[in-house]
């Protein structure tokens, strides 16, 4: 089954940009993708739609063998609060909550209960290596730490999809090749990983890589 | 580390439902952004502070006013009435009948009566040189020994007429008329020149609240009055305290009593009345306090929302973030407004603090009652939340309508 599916998708920006152009993908249950290429190539967009966070001008996307077309904003919502979990460039961590309390945060449009949230977020802490910093704010970890916690906040729902945008971006190589290799650990279970980088070498570690220029998909590379 | 690392919530057949969230966890997701910017939460707390007491001290310090005249009314007693002639049938000026005085001092449920007469015509000055025409506008009044006695004022000085002055010239001041007089203290060296006689000042009145009238005039005894200026026998007023319990009958009895020939000549009143009236109004003139007090709340309203919107676009990645953890609009809008509610909520108690607090310092030194209207206990917190969600509105709708995607690139 498909975890992803794109069909001709399209994304025209006001002003007449196309960041999209009939962009047709399939990602199954399971998959680790990489997508990569140069700035502005339409990686990012890409991304956002598959997240939900914005909907194509055009074209059909399929989230985990469901529709999108038409789904009001609220159920959007719902979805990346149950099925989708989000890694970004810059950690966006709220800086005078520690760390336990900001993973917690990522279960809180669950719906689940506050000792349930907290219970998850302790689990999710430990399998990102950081039990020792779970009272730390975001000011007192370093950089690798801040990611793993907000790699720790995307899972602590344990999403079958997790999607990152160039999550090591901030990152130096050792910290960063840290941060790959435990997404690679998280989703070696089932979980679907999409990712946007700009690092060969991360991109490399990749059973499939999406070369991505002007808006289309150039290569679908499989290793 | 092994095991099931994240794995997969069962099927995708149940489509996901947005979840409500509770009030209490909106409550606690508030604080946590009200404790991130805490400088900036006082000082938006601060301005609806200021404004809710700036109202709450107005209307307290007013309430203080209005209990403190109530209390001196209720001293004073409220069964004083009083007698002055009216007008005829054919619209000319009436006295009272010179067998007035002694008819109601006969009623049965009349405590005390006084009559004063006005002595017309004659002037009172500090001294033989001072010009005629400058008379002060003192009245001249002949008044029996019980008159401190039935208004509730005392002298500030020196005694009332007493059985001396029946045969002697000896003047005691009402409060008004001693300070134009330019004499605060009575004595046998004090002398004031009645009429075209030396009259000794025995004695200063305080201030008559029941009749604030008197304060202007002199008092000189009856007999005094009779042989020095040949007075008529009619009283220009006459004060009579009446039994509590029947005030109101004795007010109906008094014109004809008086006058049995034209009641309708004689009218009645009740000082306290109109004090009442006076407390009344003292606890609503307030209105042009309160508006300057709504101008200062409206202030801290706009600086509420001012910060609220500031606030919404620093903090963006914020929003973008929450809507991928799965927030959906209503939840960013219910966040921001019960931040900003919860802001002017604590504006709103501290105002309360900070009105009574200068209520009770301006009631220590007026020495006045401190009284606190109980409704602001409920009305100040309670307007400053109506405020927060009013001003929250605008900024809670902005945040919502925020792309989540335009967000997190933020």
């Amino acid at each position: 089954m498909s975890s992803i599916h794109l069909q001709d998708v399209s994304r025209r920006y006001p002003g007449g940009v196309i960041a999209l152009d009939r962009v047709s993908v399939e990602i199954a249950t399971g998959e680790r993708v990489a997508i990569v290429g140069p700035s502005g190539s339409g990686k990012t967009t890409m991304l956002t739609i598959m997240g939900t966070l914005e909907r194509p001008s055009s074209g059909q996307v399929r989230i985990a063998g469901r529709d999108l077309a038409g789904v009001p904003d609220a159920e959007l919502s719902a979805l990346r609060a149950h099925r989708l979990g989000f890694v970004f460039q810059s950690f966006h961590l709220q800086e005078r909550t520690s760390a336990l309390k900001n993973v917690a945060g990522g279960m809180l449009y669950t719906g689940a209960a506050r000792g349930e949230r907290r219970e998850a977020a302790l689990r999710a802490l430990e399998r990102v290596g950081l039990s020792h910093r779970v009272g730390h704010l975001p000011s007192a970890l370093s950089g690798g730490e801040r990611q793993r916690v907000a790699i720790a906040r995307a899972i602590v729902k344990r999403p079958p999809i997790l999607l990152a945008d160039e999550p090591t971006g901030n990152l130096d190589s050792a910290a960063g090749g840290a941060v790959i290799e435990l997404l690679h650990r998280l989703a070696a279970d089932g979980a679907t990983l999409v990712l946007i980088t700009h690092d060969a070498q991360v991109a490399a570690s990749f059973p499939r890589r999406l070369h991505m220029r002007d808006g289309h998909i150039v290569a679908d590379e499989r290793a | 580390m092994s095991g099931s690392e994240v794995a997969p919530q069962g099927g995708s057949e149940v489509a996901p439902r947005a979840v409500r969230l509770p009030l209490w966890e909106l409550l606690d997701v508030a604080l946590e952004g009200v404790r991130a910017r805490r400088l900036r939460a006082a000082l938006s707390a601060l301005g609806i502070a200021i404004g809710i007491g700036a109202m709450v001290a107005v209307l307290s310090v007013s309430a203080s006013a209005q209990a403190n005249l109530l209390a001196e009314i209720d001293a004073l007693g409220t069964n004083l009435l009083t007698v002055t002639p009216g007008q005829t049938f054919t619209g000319q000026n009436a006295a009272l009948p010179s067998t007035s005085a002694a008819a109601i001092d006969h009623m049965p449920e009349v405590e005390s009566d006084v009559a004063v007469y006005q002595v017309p015509n004659v002037n009172v000055y500090r001294t033989r040189l001072v010009p005629a025409a400058e008379s002060g506008a003192i009245g001249v009044d002949a008044a029996g020994e019980s008159l401190p006695r039935v208004l509730q004022t005392s002298l500030s000085s020196g005694h009332f007429l007493g059985a001396v002055a029946q045969r002697f010239p000896e003047v005691v001041l009402g409060a008004q008329a001693a300070s134009v007089l330019q004499i605060t203290h009575a004595g046998e060296h004090v002398l004031v020149y009645l009429g075209d006689t030396w009259f000794s000042v025995v004695g200063v009145l305080r201030p008559a609240l029941l009749d604030p009238g008197l304060d202007s005039d002199v008092f000189i005894s009856l007999p005094v009055a009779e042989r020095a200026f040949h007075l008529r026998p009619n009283p220009s007023e006459i004060y009579v305290r009446a039994d509590v319990s029947a005030v109101n009958e004795v007010a109906k009895l008094i014109a004809p009593t008086a006058n049995p020939q034209s009641a309708e000549a004689v009218q009645v009143g009740r000082p306290s009345d109109a004090l009442q009236a006076r407390a009344a109004a003292k606890g609503q003139l307030t209105s042009l306090l309160l508006g300057l007090g709504a101008v200062a709340l409206l202030v801290g309203t706009i600086g509420i929302a001012n910060i609220m919107v500031l606030s919404v676009l620093e903090r963006r990645g914020e929003i973008g973030l929450r809507r991928a953890l799965g927030a959906t609009r209503r939840h960013i809008a219910a966040q921001f407004l019960t931040e900003s509610a919860l802001l002017a909520l604590i504006g709103g108690l501290g105002g309360l603090a900070l009105g009574a607090g200068g209520t009770l310092i301006y009631a220590q030194i007026k020495h006045e009652p401190f009284v606190l209207p109980a409704y602001a206990l409920l009305a100040a917190p309670a307007a400053g939340f109506a405020i927060g969600t009013i001003a929250g509105l605008y900024p809670a709708i902005r945040a919502a309508r925020l792309s989540p995607t335009e967000a997190l690139r933020a």
